[in-house]
């Protein structure tokens, strides 16, 4: 793989105004469509999108070999981008540049950076790290409280009007439901989600795996699937009262996904997301291949077969709305460590294609169309953000995917600063063939476009 | 056997019995009057220690010297673990000075496995975190076959913190691959979530557990448990799980008594018991430099593996 632009068929294309897209399987739910389709992109813009384009003058063709799809743009709204402060685990141009290989044209960024962000300086901040960079779109999303301490709201107005898309306190839950309450209700003034990573903190207590079978034979603390659960049960009913809208982070129990289940049946306000790993992965990686990997510590914690089996299900059925990858760079010496001193956390951007294929569409559980939604439509509505469709006139973002590559991971040849992955080695079916933001080719696999996958 | 002894499934039905086998010639040693061989002459071991530990250190130490290896303490202050130097960097920079062995003493479970995949030395987890302790367990395997002859068949009670203990999970996996019947007891609080698919039996009522039972080993309670509101005092404690005379009577009359140390009295176990006829508490501790040979003269006799 690789972005050399050199000689290959999308060569010169930032250079050119309009070109044409040939050839190609085009799905765009949105719009409903599946089937072969041009695609003229004008500008930044798209231009037109039907049936055999006539190629008019001054527009360049780029042939798009068969069993290619062209979708709109994949949006990764879970991220961690590090920048500020921890600028060795990864920068916004290392992660952008990871998320484009990857497939993403925009990725929405936590803010427990360092500063946090949570006030319209570090979003400023990010923006512009990010316009430097010139890859993917990044959408900062802004602390619920001040500092991420759970005690006074952040200056939410502020973190709007300065960028940010939405507001967590990702990774140090809103312990109180009294804050819990007044996001909700603040954020609903400006139309912003609070995305919730759920966890109990004193159920989940010191905690490095879930409770179960493995954790207890391996001798680890345990974190129960109730941790998760009780707080989403908790935030969804708090959702109902104030009206806010309310987006579960990667979930990771059947618990919690049972209580989304049941909050979208009484019409809250409410979607959620799960993470590639937690659809492909269970807790007995604890112990094998490798026990005590840490690059199978992260929190939410893997969980059990029933529990990788319920969002595979919630998948299919519709109940899941986002699939995220809570990419968490951390530098090699931080996780090679004692398991109880790793932290939390692995890399996701440029492994999620890949994942989604060889476990989602090769095997029946999704369909092509609702992979497209799960990666880009929803994550689009749930941050109300531009993309997530191919009309006419919007902004060319555009992934081009090949579901039949054979792609074998390997973390030494990431874009991202960190290599902690578990998917090392897999060999898996389905990867990116270009990424298009703006109407910009910002990544290009040469081999894929000229037709060679596998 | 594997490069380094870390879990008791590391090793076989035949290696554990090839320990035991060992571990008998090797008592005779330290009843000799010159309790020394030379058998792991000019071989380094050290033993890294970052949990202070008495006992088993010291059994680990006697064991080398007596088959005369180079022996090195290391002990490292909890407290600095977190600050100072990596686990990974102390064991590189020991690796460094080429030593043979290295037996580690950890708080975090799996310290012994991150060794293992860095360091050419062998690992002998000397107790890691929740996980295992091994060597305990198999000195446990040793004074029970010595007292009973066999462990096929035996009822085997194990009762108290089963949450945390590393030497029940030892105890389990090497008593149920000998074929011993083994039944668990402790309070809820204390049980760990999937202990049952271990192929035992799990109870909270330790008057169940002790019946008809050859063997009962007490685990240790850490008195700081309670602040982790996980029983509610010492008292309740000892009347509920303790075990006492009356409890002892409800096993066989020739049962055993064990504790790995160090003992609590009057918490999980009444002085009467401990120091009563039934109690081989100091002969596990006597057996424990015998099967540490045993295993370090078998560890070292192996041919070197390459990396």
């Amino acid at each position: 793989m690789g972005s050399d632009l050199g000689n290959s068929p999308m060569g010169n294309l930032s250079k050119r105004e309009r070109w044409l897209l040939k050839g190609g399987r085009v799905v765009d739910p949105v719009n409903g469509r599946d089937g072969a389709f041009d695609l003229l992109i004008d500008g930044d813009r798209i231009g037109r999108v039907d049936r055999d384009l006539l190629v008019e003058g001054g527009v360049s063709v780029v042939e798009v070999p068969a069993g290619l799809v062209i979708c709109p743009g994949l949006i990764d709204m879970h991220v961690h981008l590090r920048e500020p402060g921890q600028e060795h685990k990864e920068t916004v141009a290392t992660g952008t540049a990871a998320a484009v290989a990857g497939g993403f044209t925009a990725v929405a960024c936590m803010p427990n950076t360092i500063p946090v962000n949570d006030n319209a300086g570090v979003t400023r901040f990010i923006l512009n790290k990010a316009a430097e960079a010139s890859l993917a779109r990044v959408y900062p999303i802004g602390a619920v409280s001040r500092g991420q301490q759970g005690e006074q709201l952040a200056d939410i107005a502020e973190l709007k009007e300065a960028g940010c898309v939405a507001v967590t306190d990702d990774g140090r839950p809103v312990a109180t439901a009294l804050l819990m309450r007044r996001a909700l209700e603040y954020t609903s003034m400006y139309d912003m989600p609070v995305i919730d990573h759920c966890e109990e903190q004193t159920l989940k207590g010191d905690g490095v795996a879930h409770e179960g079978f493995h954790a207890s034979a391996l001798g680890l603390r345990g974190i129960p699937a109730e941790a998760e659960s009780i707080m989403a049960l908790r935030d969804i009913a708090l959702a109902e009262l104030t009206r806010g809208a309310l987006h579960i982070a990667h979930m990771s129990a059947r618990q919690t996904l049972d209580a989304v289940r049941w909050g979208k049946s009484r019409g809250a306000s409410v979607t959620c997301e799960v993470t590639p790993h937690h659809f492909v992965l269970t807790d007995a990686m604890l112990g094998a291949p490798t026990a005590y990997d840490t690059n199978v510590k992260m929190n939410p914690p893997l969980r059990e077969a029933a529990d990788r089996d319920a969002m595979l299900a919630g998948l299919a059925d519709g109940s899941v709305d986002v699939i995220a990858t809570d990419h968490a760079p951390h530098h090699y010496d931080e996780k090679r460590v004692e398991f109880d001193h790793a932290p939390f956390g692995i890399t996701g951007l440029e492994t999620a294609v890949s994942l989604c294929f060889d476990r989602l569409v090769h095997t029946g559980v999704v369909s092509l169309s609702r992979l497209i939604e799960l990666l880009s439509v929803n994550p689009a509505r749930v941050l109300r953000v531009s993309g997530g469709s191919l009309s006419e006139g919007a902004p060319a973002d555009i992934s081009i995917l090949a579901p039949d590559m054979t792609v074998t991971v390997s973390a030494a040849a990431m874009r991202s600063k960190s290599r902690n992955t578990p998917f090392d080695g897999w060999t898996l079916r389905g990867g990116v063939a270009a990424t298009i933001v703006g109407g910009r080719s910002v990544y290009v696999d040469k081999n894929a476009m000229l037709g060679h996958c596998g | 056997m594997k490069k380094d002894l870390l879990s008791i499934n590391d090793l076989t039905r035949d290696d554990i019995y090839l320990i035991l086998d060992t571990a008998e010639a090797m008592r005779e040693v330290g009843e000799r009057p010159i309790k020394k061989v030379p058998t792991l002459r000019g071989r380094t071991i050290v033993n890294l220690f970052y949990e202070p530990s008495t006992r088993t250190r010291t059994s680990f130490e006697i064991a080398e010297k007596r088959l005369s290896a180079d022996t090195l303490n290391i002990a490292v202050a909890t407290s600095s673990v977190l600050k100072g130097e990596t686990l990974v960097d102390t064991a590189l920079n020991i690796e460094a000075m080429a030593p043979d062995m290295i037996v580690l003493r950890h708080a975090s479970s799996g310290a012994g496995h991150l060794l293992s995949r860095i360091c050419r030395s062998r690992i002998i987890n000397a107790g890691d975190g929740m996980h295992e302790h091994p060597t305990q367990a198999l000195l446990d395997a040793f004074t029970i076959r010595e007292h009973k002859k066999r462990l096929d068949g035996l009822k085997v009670a194990i009762v108290g913190d089963l949450l945390h203990s590393r030497v029940l999970r030892s105890n389990v996996l090497l008593l149920t691959t000998l074929g011993a019947c083994v039944w668990v007891s402790g309070p809820a609080t204390l049980v760990p979530r999937g202990l049952d698919q271990l192929g035992i039996r799990v109870t909270t009522s330790v008057d169940e557990a002790v019946v008809d039972a050859d063997v009962i080993m007490m685990l240790r309670i850490q008195q700081e448990r309670m602040q982790g509101a996980y029983f509610p005092s010492i008292r309740e404690y000892f009347t509920t799980f303790g075990m006492t005379r009356e409890r002892v009577a409800r096993a066989k009359p020739d049962v055993i008594i064990m504790h790995p140390g160090p003992m609590n009295r009057g918490v999980e176990i009444a002085s009467d018991v401990a120091d009563g006829p039934y109690s081989v508490i100091l002969q596990q501790v006597a057996n424990g430099v015998a099967v540490r040979m045993a295993v370090l003269y078998l560890l070292a006799g192996e041919p070197e593996v390459a990396d």
